[in-house]
């Protein structure tokens, strides 16, 4: 048996700041060159994990540990921050706060800088490091010249310049489209096999980490591992869905058909499932049971785009000829690649930058005379970041706070805010400090901090960013029923579960123009939109095509399953 | 937008010249443009100054709105001057040449109008230097030469890391500020100033919070790619002072000599033609 890289022996981490260890009696043994997942709901202690492999905890975040971690022959609690990180790279989730050089050239020099050494081995080190991970020609850009994906890449240079044998990414996935986050576990995957490194990854987004397979995958739950074996011993058993994890779907799609998940099918990924004949016919079975709701009758038009053109600086246009319209009631999501102009058509539906040409209806009426505040009586904008929405240390006052600008009496203020924070579940709170809650519910309270001057229409912009499955379930649910309270809910978003989930009709944005406008169902059966939306495929998709069913209608068969299992 | 004024990446003699020569040329030349009102050291120290910028290949536009701004406030500064000294001529200079009589004590004099021409001078004799100091360093080589005379690597970095942030605290600055301006928050001159006041302290709360965000997420990584490990390390972008940089500074030097030069010879500060 060879000796494991990285062990934990009966391990406990308990922060100083908290009453409770966080982790408790962790034992788990990492071998060289294994691909390791670690999963767990939100708060389950895998971010404290990873923490503690590269030395954050307790050197960063300090802490009491009991039990013994080693890490490359080192005992961790004897170590520094500076001699883990010669054994453990650690990739973090956010893509632009971690890019610390001006360029990609010096951030991917940073470590070898800190190292004192010599300019010439650097240059050389830096040009051989960004050309495995294609950035030859973005030596010189800055990080806003770069795409989330190119982000990445220089960090995952930057910390593999140093030839450590452990690469740790805590949430690689968070902050990339799906196709970029597809690139990145294709690059991992071929960066490990290549070097035999040792790869962790912390990521809630399942079947995306598997892509690159994976020889374990970590079960984590209030702070204890609960499973620690192969994909397949794991799919194979009810263990996910009991932490609130999302299972691949094609193994949702299976069970939804009854099939009865074996060994001998190897489930643990798409490509490696064998589907036979009884299989598959109890698939088409299923789907030939299903009925298909009728299409909700058309509702009247609450917003209209007409041939919107517009650009930040003259002679660029960031969107071009763009034309939709969203009827009453609807629930629509906005997606494509970084930068196709998504959020800047939010901003001009907002008021916030005025088109250069072409004109916004809201009921018919053209908005261009009114003024941000007046549009927002009608159209609420909830940006991604909590954080960057509030401004009250009370709960009460963040949500009272567009009505005490409106110099509206008390007595009305106290009433609207109440029945607002009745409506998102937040009124036991309503005298609590913002701090004390969740990020979850502080997405709630920016959006009750909207709803509260009761606009017709909500603009979200990546409502569910980095949430897991409870927490995403938890916000998607709460927007479907204001929404089938009326109110019309669009969505700028790269999370596909949502699009497919919870939308009718999605919009899609490339380089600033509106390259299609059709249900989710249907994005997800044509490849080539797809890649121009910078989306991936679905399971469900091979599912259909292997049991020889429309890939459209059958899509459209498991969403409206799932919801009524789910609800 | 041409507001923000940063580094601007170009190939010339002067981007070529490392960062410290730079602040250094910048603060003897400053010196050399402070101590003097002689017109014809600060004539040439603003020529020479354009002549500088025009070979750095920055390009007027890049300035326009820096530069305007700036002979805005010299404006405002001259008035001052005036307004509250109208006679200063008359006592450096020690001549009284009228050219109109205004109203109460203030009179267009030549002496003052000389006065204030070699004051403003003295600005112009140092912005176009100042200006390629700010727009033609790169901050991280900037660092790297402060480290290497003796700064502290850390103080060099923390005013380069600044400098790279600052272009996403704008941005966080401007989304934070249309948001709220959505809920009813205004900012525009219409409100009273105390409410005004209030209102930006409903802009500023998030962006703090935000930003005490970023600043962890930007130390832990530092710290999990090594800085700080040792006292001192190597830059990627550091360049080697070079003997166009001796030169530069030799011309720096020379400038601050001339500049003594001719306070002794016309026995003060200032050249008087009047006499």
């Amino acid at each position: 048996m060879r000796e494991p890289i990285i062990s934990f022996k009966d391990y406990t981490y308990h922060y100083r700041s908290q009453a409770e260890p966080t982790i408790h009696n962790i034992n788990l043994e990492i071998h060289k060159g294994e691909r390791i997942i670690i999963v767990g709901p939100s708060g389950c202690g895998k971010s404290t994990l990873a923490h503690c492999l590269n030395g954050l905890n307790p050197f960063s975040y300090p802490g009491e540990s009991t039990g013994s971690l080693t890490i490359c022959g080192i005992e961790a609690a004897k170590s520094s921050i500076f001699e883990l990180s010669q054994c453990v790279g650690t990739v973090l989730q956010d893509t632009d706060g971690q890019f610390i050089g001006m360029t990609v050239l010096e951030d991917i020099a940073f470590s070898m800088e800190n190292s004192c050494v010599p300019q010439e081995e650097m240059i050389r080190r830096t040009r051989q490091e960004a050309g495995r991970v294609s950035l030859m020609e973005k030596l010189d850009a800055a990080p806003h010249e770069l795409s989330g994906g190119q982000k990445q890449r220089v960090s995952m240079a930057g910390v593999m310049i140093n030839r450590v044998p452990v690469l740790l990414f805590d949430e690689p996935l968070a902050n990339l489209d799906p196709a970029a986050g597809r690139d990145a576990i294709e690059l991992i995957g071929h960066l490990q096999k290549d070097d035999e490194k040792t790869v962790v990854i912390i990521e809630h987004r399942l079947e995306d980490a598997m892509h690159m397979g994976a020889d374990r995958i970590i079960l984590m739950e209030n702070g204890r591992i609960i499973s620690d074996s192969s994909p397949e011993e794991l799919f194979l058993s009810d263990k996910l869905k009991k932490a609130g994890i999302r299972e691949p779907l094609y193994l949702t799609a299976l069970k939804y058909a009854g099939v009865a998940l074996s060994r001998d099918m190897h489930v643990e990924h798409m490509q490696t499932l064998r589907l036979d004949e009884p299989h598959k016919e109890k698939v088409r079975k299923w789907f030939a049971e299903r009925t298909h709701k009728e299409p909700a009758k058309e509702r009247p038009e609450v917003l209209r785009a007409q041939k919107i053109h517009f650009g930040y600086l003259p002679g660029k246009e960031n969107l071009t000829d763009i034309s939709f319209s969203i009827r009453e009631g609807e629930m629509v999501s906005i997606v494509g690649k970084n930068g196709a102009g998504k959020s800047t058509m939010a901003k001009l539906l907002c008021g916030f930058e005025k088109p250069d040409q072409g004109t916004l209806y809201y009921r018919g009426k053209d908005m261009s005379g009114d003024t941000i505040k007046e549009r927002a009586s009608h159209i609420g904008y909830v940006m991604q970041n909590p954080n960057q929405m509030i401004s009250k240390p009370m709960i009460f006052e963040e949500v009272a706070l567009s009505l005490v600008m409106q110099k509206l009496p008390e007595e009305e203020i106290r009433q609207r805010v109440y029945e607002t924070l009745k409506i998102c579940g937040l009124y036991e709170f309503r005298n609590w400090p913002v701090n004390a809650l969740s990020y979850g519910q502080k997405k709630r309270v920016t959006i009750a901090s909207i709803l509260v001057v009761s606009p017709q229409i909500l603009i979200l912009d990546e409502p569910t960013a980095g949430q897991d499955f409870r927490h995403y379930t938890e916000i998607m649910e709460f927007l479907r029923e204001l929404n089938e309270k009326g109110i019309t809910v669009l969505m700028i978003t790269h999370d596909m579960h949502l699009m497919l989930e919870y939308t009718s009709r999605s919009l899609v944005f490339a380089d600033g123009r509106k390259i299609a406008d059709t249900t989710p169902e249907a994005l997800f059966s044509d490849p080539q939109l797809l890649e121009r939306a910078s989306l991936k495929e679905t399971s469900l998709v091979e599912i259909a095509e292997a049991c020889g069913l429309a890939p459209e209608s059958y899509i459209r068969a498991f969403i409206e399953y799932d919801r009524e299992v789910r609800a | 937008m041409s507001a923000s004024l940063s580094y601007i990446k170009k190939d010339s003699p002067i981007h070529r010249l490392s960062g410290s020569t730079k602040f250094i040329f910048f603060l003897i030349w400053s010196i050399a443009a402070m101590t003097t009102y002689d017109t014809r050291v600060l004539v040439t120290m603003f020529v020479l100054g354009v002549v500088f910028f025009v070979s750095s290949g920055l390009k007027w536009k890049d300035i326009r709105f820096a530069f305007l701004f700036m002979m805005w406030l010299i404006i405002i500064n001259l008035i001052a001057l005036f307004a509250f000294a109208p006679e200063q001529g008359v006592e450096i200079y020690g001549t009284r040449h009228e050219i109109v009589h205004l109203f109460w004590r203030y009179s267009v004099l030549w002496e003052e109008l000389f006065y204030l021409f070699n004051f403003m001078m003295k600005y112009l004799a140092v912005i176009p230097v100042a200006l390629l100091f700010i727009l033609a360093t790169n901050p991280s080589e900037f660092a790297a030469s402060l480290s290497r005379i003796g700064v502290s690597y850390r103080v060099g970095y923390s005013v380069a890391i600044a400098l790279r942030y600052i272009p996403d605290i704008q941005r966080d600055f401007h989304d934070i500020s249309q948001a709220q301006q959505a809920r009813g928050i205004d900012l525009s001159r219409k409100d009273k100033f105390t409410d005004r006041l209030k209102n930006s302290a409903a802009i500023l709360f998030p962006l703090v919070l935000s930003s005490l965000q970023r600043i962890e997420v930007i130390s832990n990584a530092m710290e999990l790619r090594g800085f700080g490990k040792n006292k001192k390390r190597t830059w990627i972008v550091e360049r080697p002072f070079r003997r166009a940089d001796f030169a530069a500074i030799l011309v720096a030097v020379i400038m601050l000599a001339v500049s003594i030069g001719f306070m002794v010879h016309n026995g003060g500060r200032y050249f008087n033609p009047f006499v």
